[in-house]
């Protein structure tokens, strides 16, 4: 048993205890549910910090540890769980935002009990989902969090449509998630391995490479089934619906962590088990996240609802995670997996504050607040940062990632690089901008007298912690980026198959159609 | 002969006529009460097949060690497929019945009769579970065909119920109809109808086209009991029209007996035959799933609905038999075992909230969660099960389907074809199942917020569903040797 094992087992052990307790214990659900998550909070925090002391077992993976009795011996499956420098930030920030989404559920007032359930147990499949180092766990794990997002926003959901967000959002990640399965039992057939563990299976394949025929058949499963579940574009219409109809700490944990599932599957397994596929495949994706970066931004330019804006923001910031993860280098790989953290942080934060609000405005009608930075000293303040955060402003973990993400992708793809770069600082600025015009600044409405700021400890924490997590990984990005770099750089060798490092850089632009020789000469050359 | 080794029938048997004469002298008000001494004794019966298993000789276990014994002059086999499936009918019945001592008070009359044709109706599909001969087939499915004729038409007052009692009755002799000229063709070209004197006279045989026109007149028999497209027109109808244990049995145990069949005939008696109809189960199976998924989409009535998913699930299994692998037989009989939970789960909790009304609208379930939080509970919990999401049964079941289905996409394409059709089945069914978690949870109004009471046996039987659909979910492994273990006995 590692400290890992401790942090998966603890929600969903604390899920099962709840369902014994009798339902006019409304204290105790309430307070099982901040125990639980504070202590996987606490647990992930030890294991981020203890991680480069941690000794690594061949494959790289530190904290390895089996759950017996889950799974099927005879057909090569077993609940595996580690860490490398890909997920122990993203297991990190996962367990810091259901602490946080755990803090924001004193809005919920009827059915707790069903409610923390669902919450724990959503916490649960999520770090599962980070951790586990098994193809079937991994995609397990992930469903075992679709239902409490389904209940969770059809319980104590809000809005007049929810019910077809409801039904949208579940519908569109189940066709994307069983696309994503088929497309990892026919890896796990392909590579003739017999194992659905994770490590096996990837030195299996880096010792009998699957066939092209294979590779191209499997990589545009992966590709759109994970794609779908992170709203890559023109998938994305189910999120800001969707995030706009759950309550605060569902689309926290969605939009924050769970979404991220589906950039962390990229990363582990369709790039580095099935490269040839991939470096044909990745301009594609170059130019799809523009779709996410310019088009979802120009929409969220137009929202007149603050939850769709910033529904529509997350869409976008998701198309520099595809960015980086398109560049296929170190740099840009590298801030792909800061994006995803620091994005997570982020997200959990506006759709927390934006939840404060609506729970006590009864409305996120842009039109009809102003000034209430006046009336709302620190929950103004904080969204203030958010949004700077979210336009990339240095300082906080955001700019970070993004920063990387488009110094990577410069070698890669200028030209998307250049528009990302236009779209997610200009796009992204106008529209935040506007936001904290609109909401904080300009005359007080009357009849916002009488909203209060978030006056106790508890109100503040969640806030304080997530913001704090953003300047810390802001100002001290060398924490992040030194533990992901030896396993990106491990991931990368797979990727990009026997070959050096910088023979890639040279042969991505090759590959590029829009590209002239001459730049990519000159490219080399910088290169060199 | 040996005919000792059905004794596992010969007991069911032997309870039915016990509890017939059992009835001439138990006072009308306590005659339900039966109905739990029919289950204890089911109960006893199947601690009993344990001890069966050693029945190999020098005590071996028969389906670890795939020993097959023959009885009856060869029609009868015992072995790992045979006692698998066995214990499955048996814990089948065993729900069935105490659903059914709970039901009693809607059935006007004869409630120990009822109880007595639920055995015998358990009875042919234990028996079925053993073919090995197509002369044993026909008469296991008219035994058990034949008994739910009259089951499904037990409640004598309400016109639905005969209305799908008349139903059954037609359709169903035309298929045994259709069966037995099947059963001629088949015995006139092989001159036996012993599965294992047709596999031994081979290629020959196979080829006749006659012989192949019996098989398939065969199959229009078991499609017809597993509910399989273009032989599911009654599915619904009977469904909804049956009373509630019966539409359960029907759901698991004649469905379930189907399978055995299919399974016995394609991969007992004619593999090679099997093989190269790949693309008609392929189709079949296809049609099946989008049929059944379809048409559940506008469904109000809970039993109707579940009927169209019964079709739907039909195909899924179908996929394990296209599949024509060790894997897909074993991927079955796992599927089968997270249904037997998950249905049984599904249609106890409908019983109990629908006791005091007369239709099963999907408006019966809205805000059950208030009035039982357990039955709530359960009949989202097989939903989700039957939608296929971890962690319940229904979801590894899926998981070992497609894989096996996938398996053969290696080499030819046309099952990556049958993979899509089966994806866009499954995303279907996913907003019917969660239309009826929805209308648990969160639908407007319950019409009645009064909360339900819950006799003991029901708890428990509710309890062990969801405790098996988890366990299938959780803990696969020892199952999944099981199963595997227990379609050795068959030919690929």
């Amino acid at each position: 048993m590692t400290t890992l094992n401790y942090l998966l087992l603890l929600p969903l052990l604390a899920a099962i205890a709840l369902v014994f307790v009798p339902r006019n214990y409304r204290v105790v659900m309430r307070l099982a549910a901040l125990v639980a998550t504070f202590v996987t909070m606490l647990l992930a925090v030890k294991m981020f910090w203890q991680f480069n002391g941690a000794t690594a077992d061949a494959n790289g993976y530190k904290f390895v540890c089996t759950i017996p009795w889950l799974g099927a011996e005879s057909l090569g499956i077993a609940c595996k769980l580690g860490v490398d420098g890909l997920n122990v930030g993203l297991i990190l920030m996962g367990a810091i935002v259901a602490f946080a989404a755990a803090c924001c559920s004193w809005e919920i007032q009827a059915r707790e009990k069903e409610f923390y359930i669902l919450l724990l147990v959503m916490t649960g499949g999520i770090l599962g989902a980070f951790a586990s180092l098994d193809l079937f766990f991994f995609y397990f794990f992930h469903e075992l969090a679709l239902v409490p997002t389904f209940l969770m926003i059809g319980v104590w959901g809000r809005g007049e449509r929810k019910n077809y967000a409801t039904f949208q959002i579940t519908l569109y990640l189940s066709i994307g998630a069983l696309i994503a399965l088929v497309g990892l039992i026919a890896l796990y057939l392909q590579s003739g391995a017999n194992t659905f563990d994770i490590p096996t299976l990837t030195e299996h394949i880096r010792k009998n490479p699957l066939s092209a025929n294979a590779q191209h058949f499997i990589f545009p499963l992966l590709l759109f089934g994970f794609g779908i579940l992170v709203s890559l574009w023109p998938f994305h219409t189910w999120a800001p619906l969707g995030y706009g109809a759950a309550p605060t700490a569902t689309a926290m944990l969605h939009a924050g962590v769970l979404k991220k599932f589906g950039l962390y599957g990229l990363i582990r397994i369709a790039l580095p088990l099935l490269p040839q596929a991939a470096q044909s495949w990745l301009h594609v994706v170059a130019f799809l996240c523009l779709g996410n970066i310019l088009y979802c931004g120009l929409v969220a330019m137009r929202q007149r609802d603050l939850n769709l804006l910033i529904g529509n923001s997350s869409v976008a910031h998701m198309g520099f995670a595809f960015l980086g993860i398109a560049s296929l280098n170190l740099i840009g790989i590298t801030g792909a997996v800061v994006v995803m953290i620091a994005h997570g942080f982020l997200a959990a934060l506006t759709f927390g504050l934006s939840g404060y609000l609506y729970r006590h405005a009864g409305t996120l009608t842009l039109d009809q607040f102003g000034g209430l930075l006046r009336r709302l000293p620190f929950v103004g303040a904080a969204l203030v940062m958010a949004m700077l955060a979210g336009c990339g402003l240095p300082g906080f973990a955001n700019f970070i990632g993004e920063a990387l993400v488009l110094f990577g992708a410069w070698k890669s793809f200028s030209l998307p690089t250049m528009l990302a770069a236009w779209g997610g600082l200009i796009i992204g600025a106008v529209y935040m901008l506007r936001a904290i015009r609109s909401l904080l600044h300009g005359p007080l409405p009357q009849k916002w007298d009488h909203l209060p700021d978030a006056s106790n400890l508890w109100r503040k924490l969640p806030f304080v912690l997530l913001l704090g997590a953003l300047l810390f990984f802001g100002l001290l990005p060398g924490s992040l980026t030194e533990k992901i770099k030896p396993s990106a750089e491990a991931m990368l060798a797979l990727a990009n198959g026997p070959t050096a490092k910088e023979d890639q850089m040279v042969l991505a632009p090759v590959r590029s159609p829009l590209l002239r020789p001459e730049v990519i000469k000159s490219a080399v050359e910088t290169q060199r | 002969m040996n005919s000792s080794l059905a004794i596992l029938e010969m007991a069911v048997i032997a309870l039915g006529l016990a509890l017939l004469v059992l009835d001439l002298w138990t006072p009308p008000e306590r005659k339900r009460e039966l109905g739990s001494v029919a289950a204890i004794g089911l109960a006893l019966i199947f601690v009993f097949s344990f001890v069966l298993e050693n029945a190999g000789p020098k005590g071996l276990n028969i389906t670890q060690e795939n020993i097959r014994l023959f009885a009856f002059n060869k029609m009868f086999v015992l072995d790992g497929l045979a006692l698998f499936f066995k214990r499955f009918f048996l814990l089948a019945a065993f729900v069935v019945l105490l659903m059914s001592v709970d039901f009693a008070d809607r059935i006007a009359a004869g409630i120990a009769e009822f109880y007595a044709l639920v055995l015998f109706a358990l009875s042919g599909m234990m028996l079925a579970a053993s073919a090995n001969d197509f002369i044993l087939v026909f008469v296991t499915l008219e035994l058990i065909t034949i008994t739910f004729y009259v089951l499904t038409s037990f409640q004598r007052s309400r016109l639905r119920s005969l209305e799908a009692g008349v139903k059954y009755l037609i359709l169903g002799a035309l298929s045994s109809a259709f069966m037995i000229y099947g059963i001629a063709l088949v015995f006139g070209m092989a001159n036996t109808t012993n599965f294992a004197e047709i596999v031994a006279a081979g290629k020959p045989v196979f080829a006749k086209p006659l012989f192949r026109l019996g098989l398939l007149l065969v199959l229009v028999g078991l499609g017809f009991k597993i509910a399989a497209f273009p032989f599911q027109m009654w599915a619904p109808d009977v469904y909804q029209g049956a009373p509630m244990p019966v539409t359960a049995f029907l759901a698991i145990g004649s469905k379930a007996a189907g399978f055995v069949l299919l399974l016995r005939v394609l991969f007992g008696a004619v593999p090679e035959v099997t093989l190269q109809w790949t693309p008609l189960f392929v189709a079949m199976a296809g049609i099946t799933i989008l049929y059944g998924n379809l048409c559940a989409i506008p469904q109000r009535n809970l039993k109707r609905l579940l009927g169209y998913s019964s079709i739907a699930n039909a195909g899924y299994l179908l996929l394990g038999v296209a599949a024509g692998s060790a894997a897909g037989s074993s991927a079955i009989l796992y599927y089968l075992s997270g249904y037997l939970f998950t249905v049984l789960a599904a249609f106890t909790a409908i019983s109990v909230v629908v006791r005091h009304l007369d239709d099963e609208d999907i408006s019966a379930v809205a805000g059950l969660h208030q009035r039982s939080p357990l039955l709530a509970a359960t009949l989202a919990l097989a939903m989700i099960s039957l939608a296929g999401i971890p962690p319940l049964a229904g979801f590894f079941g899926k998981f070992l389907l497609l894989k096996a289905v996938l398996e053969r996409g290696a080499t030819q394409p046309l099952f990556c074809w049958l993979i899509a059709v089966a994806l866009v089945g499954i995303v279907i069914s996913f907003y019917y199942y969660l239309g009826v978690v929805r209308a648990v949870y969160w639908s407007k109004g319950p019409p009645d917020a009064s909360p339900i009471e819950i006799s003991k046996p029901i708890k428990w039987s509710l309890y062990g569903c969801m405790a098996g659909m988890f366990y299938l979910g959780l803990f696969p492994n020892a199952f999944v040797n099981l199963t595997s273990a227990a379609v050795k006995v068959l030919r690929f």
